[in-house]
């Protein structure tokens, strides 16, 4: 079957095969939208037609027994039609009132809950992890089910100062480009890695381990006479970018490996800039199965966010409108040497005034 | 369910309790599986160790593909045989990730078929994610899905499966066609995408609206940020409910948090001075009834962003400030094409182009692309004083 008639090249289907009819007589033409309620959005046309959309969590790993059941669900109460958004929920396309509230019913009792809507805690973007990636410094889906088990009130309530998007990444590549998200959890190495002289000659190519290290800390060198690399360890900062291009250069250390903690970026260029997120917390321990030293800093951060931050303000802004130093007064995170950036234009990132809050 | 199973998963089991949906539960409903029940306990395993298991991909994939499929290997192979191979197949997504239930019902059966039957709906760059396979499935798998009307996405030094948000399908803020916009880039450069040819990957998002659902500013090497360049459209009727609604606070609410504060509020107007207005969407999200984008629209094209690895991160800069977003895109391509020739002569292997403009100089850069550079490209100009000058300063002198 498959040789007889192999093509290639002809790229993903047209979506316009998938909208709704709703979406089809109304494309582009949408005058405004509401929240009704957590997790659904009412979108009204200028033609006076309305389009509901179920939004429901998923844990971004999802069995085709799951996104069968979606696919039942979206035929009985969404004419067959839905989508998943940039977070990984799934949105039912409703057009029928009447089914939203059987809808959400079915979908809770099936473990999906509503939610994730407006000034709430939407799913939470991550990588991975131990599931099925060999750079992983922490898994990503356990670390993200304890977090979202812990602030589970704030996907299923819009109780918020603004929204807070919460991003995870098990390592410094980013899968989940975490860079810039209102609170971000980040894998992170601590330590040189270890070198298999014996199979790196046979395993990779040494100009491009050499070149791949931001530090200049990879070195060639001679080892037992045969071709390898030298580490200069004072210029490690354990990245693991040697690893990713060459596996006998050991990145992975189940001792030290561990999660850090970062605040204050945003995507969206709503009131304020986009930027990136800053480090706050540099290391937690890596505690599976529930993470706990994480879960309880990061429900902090969100707590004293919340108490603090004025209408609106998303993480970023509260922290620029207090400054860092009552940031950390009020969080009570200890401050220390390696909050102060030392990479390339490290300068930038230092206080260069006298205007303090005394 | 964990005392049947082949491996006891004492830890992951914990994490089948509480009220978020839990991965481990979507693992162990194909618990009958030899590939869930092995994919379990290598887990398991690392819950218990603290260290991943699984080794480098190797060079796997379809015929006449060099991108799409990720290979994956357990280091323990012997005492999990059946993910021995454990491969990824990326699966480019419609855009704006809308679907009927026939045809994911359609996906499942393939993967059902051909693979562990676990998905990731979607992936960080937006495919569908097919989690574990063996090498000799890809092909079988590629053939249905080509059947079904669907390819693979990109992977490694090729251009990746551009993404998209909602759009005007579903959003009154979309300032283009965002859905057309990426369904016709990923049409047009299917060989980019399948055949890595670049230094490294280059990743294009389309968003419709400064709110930038998709992340592009951050994400991608080349960002369609919508935007608008004519006055912001104002409802005073809608302004004024929202007024009396009791729920919005004009003056607090809107005025007084606008970037620019280029707004006033008299009690019964809203004014707004649009020379001033940097379309930030705060007053559009906050008033959605109200006010709208105007109707001069089109995009803002930004440039270079990336994660961390291996310069440093970066957020897209400014690189068009605004260009009008109509098939069949021409000008837009032709950019593309002259930055893709520039870069793949002259960037270094696993070198972004974000990373390469700062390398060269964003004016170099824009010299050899043929774009004049303009004021909106910079947050300010240059401060020091070490100037490359070139001949042609007195010859035009």
């Amino acid at each position: 079957m498959s040789a007889a008639k192999r093509v290639t090249d002809i790229g993903p289907p047209h979506y316009e095969k998938f909208l709704p009819e709703v979406i089809k007589k109304n494309y582009g033409k949408w005058a405004y939208h509401e929240i009704p309620r957590p997790g659904v959005l009412k979108h009204v046309a200028e033609s006076g037609d309305v389009l509901y959309s179920v939004r429901a969590g998923t844990p971004r790993i999802l069995n085709i027994k799951s996104i069968r059941l979606f696919a039942d669900l979206a035929d009985k109460y969404s004419g067959g039609h839905l989508r998943f958004t940039s977070r990984n929920n799934v949105e039912f396309l409703v057009t029928d009132e009447s089914k939203i509230e059987p809808l959400i019913a079915e979908l809770k009792a099936a473990g999906y809950p509503v939610g994730g809507t407006g000034n709430a805690i939407s799913a939470i973007v991550h990588t991975q992890g131990w599931v099925h990636c060999h750079s992983a410094a922490t898994d990503a889906s356990g670390v993200v089910k304890s977090l979202m088990d812990e602030l589970f009130p704030h996907f299923e309530n819009m109780d918020l100062p603004a929204k807070l998007r919460i991003a995870f990444a098990c390592c410094l590549n980013m899968c989940g480009a975490v860079h810039c998200s209102d609170i971000a959890i980040l894998g992170v190495h601590t330590k040189v890695p270890t070198i298999d002289h014996a199979n790196l000659p046979k395993m990779c190519e040494i100009p491009t381990l050499v070149a791949s290290c931001p530090t200049g800390a990879i070195r060639p060198a001679t080892v037992d006479g045969a071709q390898s690399i030298h580490i200069e360890e004072h210029l490690c900062m354990y990245c693991g970018n040697c690893f990713t291009v060459c596996p006998a250069v050991k990145i992975n250390n189940a001792k030290t490996d561990g999660l850090s903690i970062w605040v204050g970026g945003k995507v969206s260029n709503a009131r304020t800039e986009p930027k990136f997120s800053k480090l706050v917390i540099p290391y937690l321990p890596n505690n599976p199965p529930r993470w706990p030293e994480v879960v309880q800093a990061v429900k902090h951060l969100v707590e004293v966010y919340a108490a603090n931050a004025r209408k609106y303000e998303r993480m970023s802004e509260w922290v620029e409108r207090i400054g860092w130093p009552r940031f950390f007064k009020l969080t009570g995170l200890p401050f220390t040497k390696y909050h102060i950036d030392d990479f390339r234009h490290a300068g930038e990132t230092y206080k260069r005034s006298a205007q303090l809050k005394h | 369910m964990s005392d049947n199973a082949k491996h006891p998963t004492p830890l992951l089991d914990e994490l089948e309790k509480g009220p978020w949906p839990s991965f481990v539960k979507e693992l162990k409903k194909s618990a009958e599986k030899p590939v869930i029940q092995d994919l379990l306990g290598q887990l398991e395993r690392s819950y218990n160790e603290k260290i991943g298991h699984w080794k480098h991909g190797g060079i796997v994939g379809v015929m006449g593909y060099g991108g799409g499929v990720i290979g994956r290997y357990s280091d323990l192979p012997d005492e999990f045989p059946n993910i021995a191979h454990f491969h990824t197949m990326r699966v480019n997504q419609p855009a704006g990730w809308f679907y009927t239930s026939d045809v994911l019902r359609k996906i499942c059966d393939i993967w059902e078929a051909h693979g562990s039957g676990i998905t990731n709906m979607h992936g960080s760059t937006g495919d569908i994610i097919l989690l574990g396979t063996s090498t000799p499935e890809l092909e079988p798998t590629f053939a249905e899905l080509t059947e079904a009307g669907f390819d693979l996405g990109g992977s490694g030094s090729d251009m990746r499966t551009p993404s998209a948000c909602c759009g005007p399908a579903r959003c009154e803020w979309a300032c283009y066609d965002t859905l057309a916009a990426c369904y016709d880039f990923t049409q047009q450069y299917q060989d980019e995408l399948h055949r890595p040819a670049f230094p490294y990957k280059y990743k294009l998002k389309f968003a419709g609206c400064p709110n930038d659902c998709v992340a592009s500013v951050a994400r991608a090497d080349m960002s369609f940020i919508g935007t608008w360049k004519d006055d912001i459209q104002v409802n005073q009727d809608e302004v004024r409910k929202y007024a009396s609604s009791g729920k919005v606070d004009i003056q607090k609410d809107v005025c007084d948090l606008c970037p620019t504060r280029c707004m006033s509020w008299d009690g019964k107007e809203l004014a707004i001075d649009n020379s001033e207005c940097v379309k930030c969407m705060h007053c559009i999200n906050v008033l959605p009834k109200a006010l709208k984008p105007g109707k001069e629209r089109g995009c803002t094209i930004l440039i270079g962003a990336k994660a961390p690895i291996i310069g440093g991160a970066l957020l897209s800069s400014v690189f068009v400030p605004f260009i009008e977003m109509e098939p069949p895109y021409s000008d837009i391509k032709e950019l593309i094409e002259a930055i893709w020739d520039l870069w793949a002569e002259h960037g270094k292997n696993r070198e972004r182009v974000g990373e390469f403009i700062q390398r060269v100089g964003l004016g170099n850069f824009l010299e050899q692309i043929g774009l004049e550079p303009v004021p909106e490209m910079i947050a300010h100009p240059r401060t020091n004083p070490y100037i490359f000058f070139e001949e042609e300063l007195h010859e035009q002198a």
